[in-house]
């Protein structure tokens, strides 16, 4: 059977060049600047220092922070409610209600949110307002399916048994039920929140251009201005802050875990 | 207790309409006469006919449907070959595959589109269908491999070893002792690839090239002016969605009933 670890070796070849090779050009890109005819690319630190000497693009990069942020809060508050009220049916409408999260979730996000345009579009809210809209509609079914995941497997005679040990039911709620559906709420949160920072289709398509995001920055030197050396540089630190708060994520989780 | 049902489920009730309410108002004004969005003015056919008549629409329903196709069924038998490899290899290969995978899933899509896109310039790899098919199916594989090894890891090593014993060639003992032990995570995989495929627009958006546009990016270009088509085009992948969980989640039922018929007669 040993012989079929050599299966694994054109994949590595093929993971060196379309998964990782891409991601050692970005950073290429980003260390350098289109130079003159005598010296092609220069390397450079520029790109990063004209990142964060603008106040606007870290006007643009706080707020597509406080976008995600805002989102997942709201997706956690609404998102908690459902998923406990479903977890509580019975076992075959749970599954007709997971369904039901799960179906509209199928289509694709694009055509979701192109309807939201039209249902928004001679309404009065603000741009900002409308994204949110687009930006919750879109991610509360992950937030639902997560935690609701986590209650279901909960033991179902914990909350009996804390009502026989003398709780009442927001104690119950509070000491048992809640600590037992963080894993659930922190998955949640990275399907939530890692996916929004990065968003631009949605404050397009519902913002109407005037609500910037980072991923709106990327998409135009990439595709309007064509200044791929600093859209390089944007990415890697959009990238960069994902990873950073992916590593505070999982270590909060692991730390419940231990406890 | 008893007096909550009625709240949770009024609550239940709005949530679900949130999430349709998008749905329910574009296949409505699908059949709007009138080019707006928000008066219905009459019923009528004519975004639908306008829409079979648009051969840019159609083809970007072509094209989802084609890389979709395309990219489940390369990027399933990979990941199947690649996941059952892994199984055997050390814990090195295991790690650096895993890592390197990793990086597509958690990435965000913006980053591994510019990348490709960065990628396919400098090697002067000219955009259009096959580089929008070799990206999907660069980023559908690690979502099959993920979905496969868990099946892998409760595998016993000795079933395949038993069947080489019994004479099985090591093809053999692939085909007709491990692939079937991990049948369910190569269809839950294969699922996978192809809703991410045929959903996808971000990668897409920056990897393919001049005229070639699957779903995503066909609405993405048109929405700058109103096109009531686009609600025509929903609808009916609307309907499609919907007609296949309808067929995926009744089949069973109907097979299980069918069963518990079978046993009690």
């Amino acid at each position: 059977m040993k012989s079929f670890r050599r299966l694994v070796y054109p994949y590595l070849v093929w993971a060196a060049l379309l998964i990782v090779l891409p991601m050692l050009i970005i950073v290429f890109y980003a260390f350098s600047t289109q130079g003159n005819d005598v010296i092609p690319v220069k390397i450079t630190f520029e790109n990063f220092i004209r990142f964060f000497s603008d106040p606007i693009f870290f006007e643009v990069l706080l707020r597509s922070i406080k976008l995600a942020l805002i989102t997942t809060i709201i997706c956690i508050l609404l998102g908690y409610p459902a998923a406990y009220i479903i977890a509580q049916l019975r076992p075959d409408s749970q599954s007709v209600m997971v369904l039901m999260v799960t179906l509209p979730q199928l289509i694709n996000m694009l055509v979701r949110t192109y309807a939201w345009r039209g249902i928004l579009l001679n309404t009065s809210f603000s741009p900002e307002v409308k994204v949110y809209i687009g930006m919750v509609y879109n991610f509360l079914p992950y937030m639902i399916l997560q935690i609701y995941t986590s209650l279901s497997k909960m033991d179902p005679s914990l909350v009996p048994a804390a009502h026989d040990l003398g709780c009442n039911d927001r104690e119950a709620f509070l000491r048992v039920t809640l600590p037992l559906s963080v894993p659930g709420i922190i998955s949640g949160i990275t399907l939530v929140f890692l996916p929004a920072v990065s968003s631009f289709f949605i404050p397009k398509l519902l913002g109407g251009g005037s609500y910037v995001l980072v991923g709106n920055l990327i998409e135009n030197y990439f595709v309007t201005t064509g200044d791929w050396n600093f859209g390089s540089a944007i990415s890697l630190i959009m990238a960069l802050i994902i990873l950073i708060s992916m590593y505070f994520t999982k270590k909060f989780d692991y730390d419940k875990e231990a406890v | 207790m008893k007096k909550k049902i009625p709240y949770s489920k009024i609550y239940l009730f709005l949530i679900l309409a949130f999430f349709y309410l998008p749905i329910i108002y574009v296949v409505f004004f699908s059949f709007n006469a009138s080019r707006s969005l928000t008066n219905f003015t009459g019923f009528s056919m004519r975004w639908y006919q306008k829409m079979f008549k648009t051969r840019s629409m159609m083809e970007s329903i072509y094209y989802s449907a084609i890389i979709a196709v395309i990219a489940t069924a390369v990027s399933t038998v990979v990941g199947t070959i690649v996941a059952i490899g892994l199984s055997k290899s050390s814990r090195l290969i295991k790690q650096v595959v895993t890592q390197i995978n990793n990086l597509p899933m958690l990435n965000p899509d913006i980053v591994t589109a510019i990348g490709l896109m960065l990628l396919f310039s400098t090697f002067n790899v000219p955009t259009g269908f096959g580089t929008l098919l070799l990206a999907h199916i660069m980023f559908c594989i690690p979502y099959v491999i993920l979905s496969i090894m868990p099946k892998l890891r409760q595998l016993d090593d000795n079933l395949a070893e038993a069947a080489l014993d019994l004479g099985c060639t090591p093809i053999q003992a692939l085909y007709k002792v491990i692939i079937p032990q991990i049948k369910e995570g190569i269809v839950s995989g294969a699922l996978v690839a192809f809703t991410m495929s045929f959903d996808d627009f971000v990668i897409s958006y920056f990897t393919t090239g001049p005229g070639i546009n699957n779903i995503s990016t066909y609405v993405y270009a048109t929405t700058k002016r109103i096109n009531p088509s686009v609600n025509a085009l929903s609808t009916l992948i609307v309907i499609a969605i919907t007609l296949i969980m309808i067929v995926s989640n009744v089949i069973p039922l109907l097979r299980e009933r069918r069963k518990k018929n079978e046993e009690t007669a």
